[in-house]
């Protein structure tokens, strides 16, 4: 079997603060193949921001990894040197984040931010050839060449979003690492840009992880998801079969919760409760408190990952009973 | 480019209402303050009849809000009037003080910069160890001390102990400035006159007042930077960049600083007031022959018109700094645009 590109083992994650230590990601496992895509959705909180921004060992502080490996291509990441993991940065990892709007600095123009991109991975390239390829990457993203030349001020949120892709693909990552990045779109420019995000992987051959607390959009370019509640992942699997059939109540709760043009607002309200204090989680299985089906034993040990058919993992005592 | 113009032009008619406020308020607080340009100049014992005809000579027996009409007439021709206690323009001593305070003002500032901005940023980008410790202690006492306290201090360390520099004036005494005063702008002067133990002079005359300047201002500027810095190293913007592999030095100094400067730049328009306050008082520890001592010298006399002039002054400065700023923003951000 080939090597995944990116290997997760049992990664944990702390934000030590005055009040205690924020446990914001806990023992996930997970791998990605070449050319696959994975999707991580969970409700706000959940920690799909803090394992996509660990992956580039930029945490934001006093946040850090306190156990497990990831590996890329067999390297792992957490060993390297700072400059090393500078120069896989954007190189062979991107990232694109959720605030379009805000993640372009203000003060250089697009020309500018794609020219420093290129010059810090590559000293010698000239200006010129900086606008040639920043033009090729626009010209994939259906923007005009002419853009180069403006103020993100100047852009639409949409333009700014594609902009990130941009920023992203233009040293030809093969990870591409999306966090919410449709948020503050609007659904029709939305719908686009998903559509936008499959061709690009496929163009450029990149694997993809799209975190997004919008399972139906996740589910749309996907090959695999990994549902997350409070740290964990709670169920991992192939995309249509995790929606035929869910295993674990928060996936079921999720899909309940997925929009519906027949659903009225009432019910589009998600489920009931509200993510765990991951400060003092609750003890046994995180999702213990606000399970629908909850049994004595959640409350007191909390489940590990089991492998089912189709590749499928689920943590939950429902099924380790069974057996 | 034009509503730049248009801009700059509406900017500069606001002054003109603000102006006239702070001339009518010093107008009246000179007139009611005890004490008068006759009587300063006579003494207290000069006969009634002399001190009549002399208040008529300056017509000063008017009513006040006669003489306050013809100063404004006066003003509008672009005139500041004589001077009540000597026989001189206004515009005479303003003209040869002024440019002492301008190079006193522009090397205070350019020390509270020098001091302030890379002391706050390397603060910010080292937070929360010793050196973030220390520099904030620097700054909030800076921020603290009184300008003149400060002067006295440096006086006392460079001047006396040490003996390295001059405490007081322009030049040594032995300096002609004569030889080479062309502007009034001595380092300028001094320069363009090859001059350079002249220059030399004046550059060792100007270091310590500077300083003094420059020192106690920097404090609020350490600080704002250093508040900016933290905000701005937050932003996403500058996640995103060391996502995409800028090296953490282009980070913290050229997206970090450049968008923590847009406040401090601010700041700089705000705080000028108070710079142009503490050369006043810097002047007068340092005996230095500028608009600030002039001041004071002629509201001891009662100079009425003088006095007047120099605020006149000083307000045009201020308008003409923030001005300035506002220009400088439209060259740093590109969202600013007139
Ligand atoms: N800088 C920080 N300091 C302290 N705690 C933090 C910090 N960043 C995140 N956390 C905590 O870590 C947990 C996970 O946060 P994270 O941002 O990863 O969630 P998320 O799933 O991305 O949520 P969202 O959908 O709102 O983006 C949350 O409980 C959050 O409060
Ligand atoms: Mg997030």
């Amino acid at each position: 079997m080939e090597q995944p590109i990116l290997e997760v083992k049992n990664i944990s994650i702390d934000y030590p603060i005055s009040i205690g230590t924020v446990e914001a990601v806990r023992n996930v496992s997970f791998s990605l193949k070449e050319g696959e895509s994975i999707g991580f959705v969970g409700e706000s909180g959940c920690g799909k921001s803090t394992l996509g921004l660990s992956l580039l060992r930029l945490l934001r502080p006093p946040g850090m990894v306190v156990g497990g490996q990831m590996l890329y291509h067999g390297t792992d990441l957490l060993s390297l040197k700072e400059e090393e993991m500078r120069k896989l940065r954007g190189n062979n990892i991107a990232m694109v984040f959720q605030n379009p709007l805000t993640s372009l600095d203000p003060l250089y123009s697009i020309e500018d931010q794609f020219f420093e991109t290129l010059k810090e991975h590559n000293p010698q390239i000239t200006r010129q050839e900086a606008v040639e390829r920043a033009g090729k990457v626009l010209e994939d993203l259906s923007i005009d060449k002419d853009r180069l030349y403006e103020y993100p001020h100047q852009l639409s949120g949409g333009m700014r979003q594609r902009i990130m892709i941009g920023l992203g693909l233009i040293l030809n990552p093969d990870l591409l690492i999306a966090d919410e990045p449709t948020t503050s779109l609007d659904v029709i420019v939305e719908a686009g840009f998903i559509d936008l995000l499959a061709r690009l992987k496929k163009e450029y051959n990149i694997s993809l992880i799209l975190i997004s607390h919008n399972l139906g959009l996740v589910a749309e370019i996907a090959d695999r998801i990994a549902v997350m509640y409070g740290g964990m992942i709670m169920e991992i699997g192939e995309a249509g079969d995790i929606f035929a059939r869910p295993m674990h109540p928060y996936t079921e709760g999720l899909i309940g919760c997925v929009p519906n043009i027949k659903m009225d607002q009432e019910k589009l309200a998600s489920m009931p409760g509200s993510p765990p204090d991951l400060v003092t989680p609750p003890a046994g299985c995180r999702f213990s408190p606000r399970c629908p089906k909850v049994m004595d034993i959640c409350r007191e040990k909390t489940p590990v990952l089991q492998d089912y058919k189709n590749g499928r993992k689920v943590a939950c005592w429902l099924y380790n009973e069974a057996e | 480019m034009k509503g730049l113009l248009r801009y700059a032009i509406t900017r500069i008619l606001m002054t003109i209402p603000m102006l006239f406020i702070l001339l009518t308020i010093v107008f009246l607080v000179l007139r009611v303050m005890p004490g008068d340009p006759v009587s300063a100049m006579l003494g207290a014992h000069a006969p009634e009849r002399v001190i009549e005809e002399k208040k008529e000579e300056l017509g000063l027996n008017k009513p006040i809000m006669v003489q306050y009409v013809n100063y404004l007439g006066q003003l509008a021709r672009f005139d500041l009037g004589n001077s009540m206690v000597l026989k001189q323009r206004v515009s005479a001593p303003i003209k040869e003080k002024l440019p002492a305070t301008i190079e006193l003002t522009f090397w205070g500032m350019f020390f509270t910069l020098l001091i302030g901005v890379p002391l706050g940023a390397y603060a910010a980008n080292k937070r929360r160890t010793g050196r973030d410790f220390g520099i904030r202690l620097y700054g909030n006492i800076a921020y603290c001390i009184p300008v003149y306290w400060m002067g006295l201090m440096l006086q006392l360390i460079f001047g006396v102990w040490l003996k390295w520099l001059p405490v007081a004036g322009r030049t040594s005494p032995r300096m002609l400035s004569s030889q080479f005063s062309k502007t009034g702008f001595y380092l300028f002067d001094t320069l363009l006159a090859g001059n350079l133990r002249a220059f030399n002079d004046v550059a060792v005359h100007l270091l310590l007042p500077s300083l003094t300047l420059g020192i106690v201002l920097s404090g609020i500027f350490v600080r704002l930077t250093r508040a900016n810095m933290l905000d701005v190293l937050k932003s996403d913007y500058v996640l995103a960049a060391r996502a995409r592999g800028v090296s953490e030095k282009l980070v913290v100094y050229k997206h970090g600083l450049k968008n923590a400067f847009i406040p401090i730049l601010t700041m700089l328009g705000l705080q000028f007031a108070i710079l142009l306050a503490g050369a006043v008082l810097t002047e007068t520890t340092f005996s230095w022959p500028g608009m600030g001592r002039l001041l004071m010298e002629r509201i001891y006399l009662r100079d009425y018109p003088t006095v007047q002039g120099v605020i006149v002054v000083f307000a045009l400065m201020v308008s003409v700094i923030s001005l300035m700023v506002d220009l400088l923003y439209a060259a740093i951000d590109p969202r600013v645009k007139y």
